[in-house]
């Protein structure tokens, strides 16, 4: 008997059907991946069954009964525990009032907390999850993945009897993912159901039992993780064959165009990197190895000691370092960060708006805008790009992940880099649009453009650069190219190995 | 229905239609309201805070605040009476002022900018200080400012209108050009809407905002001299509480507090608003406790509105 089955449920928001008759069953003891591009359907799916949204039509059966879920208290009441990609935990607060948070009742007399009790129940959470802290520890000063089992262990204490895990993975390191992933394995013993959603395809392979695709708002199919691979997967999710995941095309190398020389800063020990034209090189490493400050630092973001020599032309020559990104954008570098929201987008404002940020003066007279030839820029890199948006005048919070992603490209297109920095330019994009984001790094790299690629996703950095430098604990450890490196490798070098 | 309420929203009207409805209610309940002297004087009573609040919608666009404008008008006021006094040329005085506000709004851009001051707090602590030296200039009594050319500013006409309201007209002009039409506008609203991303992508975020509170002191500065020139005197505690209209004003027009979203037309129909509310309480006898009371009402009500707006949307 399966712990949940949603039969024909349809939600519709203003404009949009969501979802069309959709049917989800989970089982019980079951690791149930539910796939799907972005825009598919499964979170508004996951926000009908934790009570959320409320669904137009359909039903919900938990564990042989019929349910009305009017509510997220409903929800956890009947054990159903959402784990979202962004924490809910309060850093300033202890692990163990992180868990119980809201949820103190059984600790209080008269409203006053039994400290005592409150700890020990946390220490039985924490030792289910495998977590080895004290739980007096305020959780700002936990890892991400430590913060991740918290969450788990709230879960539990939230008596969950089906856990929603959404994107667990996508900030942790390899060992936390396995430390994640035989945690998961020994709640299912337990009787927990989880449903899994992630967009790293290797992971469902190694952790779930059964996936679920959605597409369009619409059930595509269910299949036994042992019944299929890889490709098929793909092609449910993207309606039709993908042929290669990592369409790289060798661009022909030319002249050197950026030396790194002994970077050195609170996050950087000495780094040293070089990158000629038409050239994918990958930075790799774990969380926190340094690449991002790398990064940071090239782009004139982060105080950094040592050199930065440019040869993108005779006027872009450089030495020394940028203080500020205006200055190397106007040398010609670009950066595509690591979070879109934070950091690649103006989220409340428009398309055009943010497809021009970069580049005002260049359609600019006396400050005044050429509002003409802007719309020109921006309809350009709109149809270039693929961009799937109603209007231009759109705020661009209201597209999709991987559509957000290419206004940030086109963005940075327009200020025609000779140095372009990708930091996880896929995180979080669907597989439709990552591989489209791949042709038009081979693209760009066959006009000459040296790309730096910084990517968590292994098969994606191997899959895509000529040259790797892995990096480990602020210092470069390893440097590979395509033809010499191997998993193993890569591994040995990103955890410290020697080279 | 359902139409008038998207083009509502496309729009941002709603202040708009919250302004019309006012002004019938008022010209049902009084027949001196609509008349065209009467509109010219709510025109002349709003445009010392339009001016101000032009400058705080651009300061609340970044996801700042400006605490300091009172002080900085009543400082730039007395000293522009101060040098009239010994007889510099009126055009002069006028320009004096400004700059004086200019200088004062660029201080609070460089504490907050480059000193990483809360703007909150640097211009609570700039608004303290501009008043103490208003009082210390002074000596705490008013300075009197009469000379006909000068008195024009506040108190003349060009044509039928009076010449206050053709400088607010002007400055919201210029203002609404400079912050849809302009590269600086876009700047501004790209820091409000999210810094780091303005920083990424090559924008100077700490020179514009200097630039903002440059504007506002400026605007504050020209209102100081306005103000004056009105008066015939300059009062040292002239402009006391008028941060708050100005943020009212900005707020009721339906720029975002958080910054990145609103505009200067919107602020100017918040001005009005409170104008017409001031001027339409008089006209009815309201005692002026109660004027007080409707007021706030008025306000929480608007923003009440606007927040149900923005939650659904």
């Amino acid at each position: 008997m399966p712990v949940v089955e949603m039969q024909g449920i349809c939600k519709e928001f203003p404009g949009a059907k969501v979802l069309k008759n959709v049917n989800f069953q989970v089982g019980k003891r079951e690791i149930h991946a539910l796939l799907g591009e972005n825009g598919a359907g499964k979170s508004t799916l996951m926000k009908i069954l934790t009570g959320i949204y409320s669904k137009d039509s359909g039903e919900i059966i938990y564990q042989g009964q019929p349910v009305t879920i009017d509510g997220p208290r409903k929800a956890e009441e009947l054990g159903i525990v959402m784990i979202h990609q962004e924490f809910n935990l309060v850093p300033q607060l202890s692990v163990a009032e992180n868990i119980f948070l809201g949820n103190e009742a059984p600790f209080t007399r008269f409203g006053q907390i039994r400290w005592k009790s409150l700890l020990e129940a946390a220490t039985g959470y924490l030792k289910q999850v495998g977590l080895k802290v004290d739980p007096k520890t305020p959780v700002e000063e936990l890892s991400v993945g430590e913060k991740q089992l918290v969450e788990v262990a709230k879960a539990l204490s939230k008596k969950a009897k089906l856990l929603i895990m959404d994107e667990p993975t996508a900030a942790l390191t390899e060992i936390e993912k396995e430390k994640l992933f035989s945690i998961m394995n020994n709640l299912v013993d337990h009787d927990v159901s989880i449903i899994y959603i992630s967009h790293r395809m290797e992971e469902l392979f190694q952790i779930c039992h059964q996936v679920t695709v959605l597409r369009d708002g619409e059930y595509i199919a269910s299949r036994s993780i042992a019944e299929t691979n890889m490709d098929e997967l793909v092609a449910l999710m993207v309606g039709r064959q993908v042929e290669d995941r990592f369409p790289k095309v060798a661009a022909a190398l030319g002249e050197q165009i950026l030396k790194v020389d002994n970077f050195c800063n609170e996050k950087l020990a000495d780094v040293s990197i070089e990158v000629r034209a038409g050239e994918v090189v990958g930075i790799g490493g774990l969380m926190g190895a340094g690449r991002t400050e790398l990064a940071r630092a090239i782009f004139g973001l982060d105080a950094v000691k040592g050199q930065i020599k440019l040869n993108l032309g005779q006027k872009n020559l450089h030495r020394g370092r940028f203080r500020h990104p205006q200055e190397a954008i106007g040398h010609g570098i670009a950066l595509v960060s690591e979070d879109r929201k934070d950091e690649g987008l103006v989220l409340m404002g428009s398309v055009l708006e943010n497809l021009a940020l970069s580049t005002l003066e260049k359609r600019s007279r006396f400050g005044i805008i050429n509002r003409r030839r802007e719309r020109q820029m921006v309809d350009k890199h709109v149809q270039r790009l693929k961009i799937k948006t109603a209007s231009v005048t759109q705020p661009v919070s209201s597209l999709s992940g991987g559509n957000q992603q290419k206004v940030v490209f086109g963005k940075w297109l327009e200020t025609e880099p000779g140095l372009l920095i990708l930091d996880e330019p896929t995180r979080g994009v669907d597989v439709g649009a990552k591989v489209e984001i791949y042709q038009l790094i081979n693209e760009l790299a066959g006009r000459g453009i040296g790309i730096l690629l910084i990517s968590s996703d292994l098969p994606e950095l191997m899959g895509m650069s000529d040259r790797i430098y892995v990096m480990y604990e602020g210092k470069i450890t390893g440097h590979f190219t395509r033809e010499t490196i191997t998993e193993e490798n890569f591994m040995r070098c990103a955890t410290g190995g020697v080279r | 229905m359902k139409n008038l309420k998207i083009w509502i929203q496309r729009y941002k009207i709603g202040p708009l239609i919250g302004l019309i409805l006012i002004c019938i209610g008022l010209t049902l309940m009084s027949d001196r309201f609509f008349t065209p002297s009467n509109l010219m004087n709510v025109a002349r009573q709003v445009s010392i805070n339009t001016l101000l609040a032009v400058g705080m919608t651009f300061v609340i666009l970044t996801g700042g605040i400006d605490l300091s404008v009172g002080s900085i008008l009543a400082f730039s006021g007395a000293l522009a009476a101060g040098a009239l006094a010994v007889g510099m040329n009126p055009f002069v005085v006028v320009i004096y002022a400004c700059v004086l506000g200019l200088l004062a709004g660029t201080v609070n851009g460089l504490f907050i900018a480059y000193g990483g001051i809360a703007p909150f707090i640097a211009t609570l602590g700039t608004m303290t200080l501009f008043r103490g030296a208003t009082l210390i200039y002074t000596e705490g009594r008013p300075i009197r400012a009469v000379e006909e050319t000068f008195s024009n500013l506040g108190g003349g006409y060009v044509g039928p209108i009076p010449t206050p309201v053709i400088i607010m007209a002007a400055v919201v002009i210029l203002a609404w050009f400079i912050l849809t039409r302009m590269t600086i506008g876009r700047r501004v609203f790209a820091i409000g809407g999210n810094e780091d991303a303005a920083i990424f992508s090559g924008i100077k975020t700490n020179l514009y905002k200097v630039l903002v509170y440059g504007i506002s002191g400026l605007l504050a500065g020209l209102a100081g001299a306005i103000l004056t020139s009105r008066l015939m005197s300059a009062q040292p505690t002239a402009g006391t509480g008028y941060e708050l209209d100005a943020i009212a004003a900005v707020v009721l027009g339906g720029t975002s507090l958080s910054g990145g979203a609103g505009g200067v037309l919107g602020t100017l129909v918040g001005a009005l608003i409170i104008g017409v509310l001031d001027n339409g309480l008089n006209i009815l006898n309201v005692s002026s406790f109660y004027q007080q009371a409707v007021k706030g009402i008025v306000i929480l009500i608007a923003v009440l509105l606007d927040r149900r707006k923005a939650a659904r949307g």
